[in-house]
């Protein structure tokens, strides 16, 4: 496949795309950003002229070939472009997780020996500067934002503007060094490397090549026909992986706009100002969005709820068949089509979906109800399945074959493989090359004929031929008497509810299944207004009667949908309890892409778990807490238990019924 | 502060302050009988964060309206940039560059935030009423610059997601912030702070903090300010002035001031014995 596509005269690297599309579409925006207000927009060859200025000034600086240098900061044209700017001069990008804290960036920043940091602002020179206590191979920090800056000492220090301004200076200079550093690029040069945010153990270094990148690029932008004029919203962390293919390998292939967010609270405006055509969103946000949906219509006035609920209703009945393109009755089509103009139009218009025309979700299961809310408002919403090993794309689900359940079929160009205990195994164009210094992980994670474990558990639909993920392989376990234990299946149907925000369940090798529940403030913190329920902490609202109460109601709803399954049916939840404090990934509880971290949670709440397998029906608790800032502070509580009602019986008796 | 230069000092974390750009000479402010401030001199200084502190009723707000020119003393005198300011209505005090935010909130509830913010460019507009109207000419160019102006600051009070929204419907630590930026498009040379921290919670005391202290940092802004909080005043300003009943008790670096007995009387209350 690599040989095939590189032979058809397909630029082998970044740079090359990024001057194939200067040619090609020069004078269309390729870069916007909201800035002091307004859109400030580049254009194809403006970028490049950008990108340029800063890939001479990084020669003037002294960046050799192979160096590694890290990208912090959220996304902004500039950083994308340093990225671009880094391969050009021979370099390695590595984009870290702006919210990362010091200590988790020291041992990225160690490993990968990284002789230049480019941040975004005062926030991540500050945390460089901080972790150099310990990390002594970053040479120069160059930063974008000058704000509160100024009286840095500025001897390693440079504002990316003097560094471009230095680089145009010394555009002679340097011309034919950089014209021979990039012409040395090629389809096996790294691209880039990725730091998975990993489950367990320490962060690896993902290294993906420029064949990974543009292979994947090409045959993903191919199958869901992106052209150039689409438009994306970079809002997710540049340190993800799919930032980068959507942002940098399908922007760069396709020839497509880029858009940056003004601020991370503004991204619900500056979404609907775009009007993205391509998007992308893990379920949280699309939750989210629901939900505050949802709470607003509460707030409407009567004859604005009735009408909202009568055309929601018709939408869910026949807004997918439209979608997928099957046949609907004529009354109810301009049935549709009245509520098109009246509901979900301007639905759809205040959410930022009216242009979207391909949507993806991944990362986490999504629940069928909201995935069903935006497919009936007519969103091409659908699921991928992927990896950081992978380039993202593993399995995705085409046009008209859409469903909650599953994730889809494999991607062009990825081949699928169920092992005897059932986890999956791909092997695709777009396979990582190694974990950097890691040839142990590397080892057992690739074998030697290219095919790489998922480490999830899943099998293939046999009429369809689309994948169903069950849970992570690590995570599947048995109860004691042997049954099948599969917490996150149990976990996403308690997460469909927008009360909770998050739940872990427990049972490996144990007698009954228990829980815990995060409640989610904002629509629980609705809730409690509307009904005159008065609190005065996030602690004290998980523990009201009430509150216990719904979550109890929503636990049971659960053990009976889980009763159906009969593999499963062993995962229902016998005892559970409200949570204190909010489950964060700055106290280590979750990754920072927001999955949960079930060894951590494990050791740190084990009082809690022995109190739910105990008797009592409330546990006093001490835990300790990480501020934003780095300090840490301690939270008491008194947790209530609760016994929820376990649906065997019910069964039973129906069965017998029957 | 004997051996303070007029030309100004460094401060210890490096910051370089300069000479003197208001006086208060012996101000004596009397509401009837009653006497407000008593005999009262103190300077501010280029570039420097100047506090004024001191129990209820001690005049702390007097002395910040006697400055911003909203009360005019009986006696003493009031010195600006090296002459004896004449008694001012507070719209030509703030022509002179000097701004101010108010205790007690003063937006317009109903304006969106961005237009509460243009509101402090009004010092920087001189369009005429016609091309004000017909959105002519000098007006348009105006309002782009003022746009421009009131986006920087928008952007450097991290506000950017309330742009749109009406002051009203904004929780009470934003209002203080707003407020902050509208006095901050005025481009003012010295901006006068009345208690910008009351009634915060913590985490927004440490925001608050941050933007004065980011205030003066980036655009050399000399900041008077009166607090009740003693503990952010010292982590804060360079220099302090201390007011009891109308007098001033001390004046000085946070430790002299600390550690002035008089201070500390005023605060913690005088043993008898």
């Amino acid at each position: 496949m690599a040989d095939v596509t590189a032979a058809a005269g397909i630029p082998a690297s970044v740079p090359a795309l990024l001057a194939r599309n200067v040619a090609q579409f020069g004078s269309k925006p390729a870069y916007r950003e909201k800035e002091f207000g307004i859109w400030q927009s580049w254009t194809w060859a403006e970028a490049a002229e950008e990108i340029d200025a800063i890939a001479y000034g990084l020669l003037a600086l002294g960046v050799d070939r192979g160096d590694y240098i890290a990208v912090i900061g959220q996304n902004r044209p500039a950083l994308y472009w340093s990225m671009v700017a880094a391969q050009k001069v021979g370099a390695i990008p590595v984009p870290l997780y702006q919210d990362a804290v010091a200590e988790e960036m020291a041992y990225v920043l160690e490993h990968c020996g990284a002789r230049f940091v480019i941040a975004g602002d005062q926030e991540q020179v500050d945390k460089v500067i901080e972790v150099q206590d310990t990390v002594h191979c970053i040479e120069h920090i160059i930063y974008q934002d000058a704000r509160g800056l100024r009286k840095y000492d500025h001897s390693k220090l440079h504002s990316l503007e003097a560094i471009q301004a230095e680089g145009r200076a010394a555009q002679e200079r340097f011309e034919k060094e950089l014209a021979t550093r990039e012409a040395e690029l090629g389809w096996d040069s790294t691209c880039v490397m990725l730091y998975t945010s990993g489950t367990t153990g320490k962060p690896k270094g993902v290294v993906l090549s420029n064949k990974n990148i543009i292979a994947t690029s090409k045959n993903s932008a191919e199958f869901d026909d992106l052209r150039p004029g689409d438009e994306v919203l970079a809002y997710l962390p540049m340190a993800w992986v799919g930032d980068f293919i959507f942002s940098i390998g399908q922007a760069m292939w396709t020839g497509f706009c880029v858009n940056c967010p003004e601020s991370p609270e503004t991204m619900m405006t500056n979404l609907r100002e775009i009007g993205p055509t391509y998007y992308f969103a893990p379920p949280r946000v699309f939750e989210t969005q629901l939900t505050n949906v949802m709470i607003r219509m509460e707030d409407a006035s009567k004859p604005k709820q009735r009408m909202f609920r009568y055309f929601m209703d018709h939408a869910r009945k026949v807004g997918p068949k439209l979608l997928d393109g099957k046949p609907v009755g004529f009354m109810d089509r301009l049935k549709y089509n009245l509520g098109e103009t009246l509901v979900y139009g301007p639905l759809k218009n205040t959410l930022g979906f009216s242009r979207v025309r391909v949507g993806y979700t991944a990362g986490e299961a999504i629940g069928p109800e909201i995935f069903d809310f935006y497919r009936s408002l007519g969103i091409n919403l659908k699921q991928l399945y992927g990896q950081t090993e992978a380039s993202v794309f593993i399995t995705q689900q085409p046009d008209n074959e859409v469903r909650p359940d599953t994730v889809g079929v494999p991607s062009p160009g990825v081949e699928i493989r169920i092992d005897d205990n059932g986890e999956v195994y791909y092997r695709s164009p777009g396979v990582f090359v190694e974990y950097y210094k890691n040839a142990e992980s590397t080892a057992s994670t690739k074998d030697g004929e290219g095919w790489v474990a998922t480490g999830d558990a899943g099998f293939i639909e046999p009429d369809t031929g689309h994948l169903r993920i069950i849970d992570r392989a690590k995570d599947v376990g048995k109860m004691a008497d042997g049954r099948l234990f599969a917490p996150k299946y149990v976990e996403n149907k308690l997460k469909f509810f927008p009360n909770i925000l998050e739940a872990v369940v427990f049972g490996s090798g144990r007698d009954y299944c228990t829980a815990f529940i995060n409640i989610d403030l904002t629509a629980v913190g609705n809730w409690a207004e509307r009904n005159n329920i008065s609190y005065s902490s996030y602690q004290e609202l998980a523990q009201h009667p009430k509150v216990l109460e719904t979550i109890q109601g929503h636990v049971e709803e659960v053990n009976r949908s889980v009763a159906e399954d009969e593999m499963l049916s062993g995962c229902q939840i016998h005892r559970f309890l409200v949570l204190h404090k909010e489950l964060d990934a700055d106290d280590g509880e979750l990754t920072r892409t927001r999955k949960v971290r079930r060894r951590i949670i494990e050791e740190k709440f084990a009082d809690l778990i022995a109190a739910l397998y105990g008797g009592s029906d409330s546990v006093y608790t001490e835990t300790e807490v990480t501020y934003e800032d780095g300090r840490k502070g301690k939270i008491k509580a008194t947790l209530n238990i609760r016994d929820a009602k376990v649906a065997d019986e019910v069964d039973r008796k129906k069965v017998a019924a029957e | 502060m004997n051996e303070m230069s007029p030309d100004g000092y460094t401060t210890e974390d490096g910051r370089k302050i300069g000479g003197v750009v208001m006086e208060m000479r012996n101000i004596t402010l009397r509401f009837g009988g009653v006497v407000a401030i008593k005999d009262i001199s103190f300077d501010i200084r280029e570039g420097e964060i100047r506090a004024i502190i001191g129990p209820n009723g001690a005049g702390k707000s007097s002395m910040l309206n006697v400055i911003s020119g909203f009360y005019h003393p009986q006696e003493g005198e009031v010195w600006y940039r090296g002459a004896r300011r004449p008694a001012m209505k507070p719209f030509q005090v703030a022509r002179q560059g000097i701004a101010r935010t108010f205790q007690n909130i003063a937006l317009f509830d109903g304006m969106t935030v961005l237009d509460n913010i243009m509101t402090g460019r009004l010092n920087h507009m001189s369009a005429s009423f016609i091309d004000q109207a017909l959105w002519w000419g000098k007006a348009q160019r105006e309002e782009v610059k003022n746009r421009r102006v009131a986006e920087e600051v928008i952007d450097f009070l991290e506000i950017q997601n309330i742009r749109k929204t009406p002051v009203g419907r904004l929780p009470y630590g934003l209002k203080k912030r707003v407020e902050l930026a509208r006095a901050l498009v005025a481009e003012p040379s010295i901006l006068l702070l009345d208690e910008p921290m009351a009634g915060m919670n913590v985490e927004e005391k440490e925001d608050m903090s941050r933007f004065i202290l980011d205030v003066n940092d980036e655009f050399g802004t000399t900041i008077a300010l009166i607090e009740h909080d003693m503990g952010v005043v010292m982590d804060l300003s360079d220099r302090v002035v201390v007011m009891d009943y109308g007098k001033k008790i001390g004046d000085g670096t946070p430790d002299e001031v600390r550690n002035n007995p008089d201070v500390i009387d005023a605060y913690l209350g005088v043993a008898h014995d």
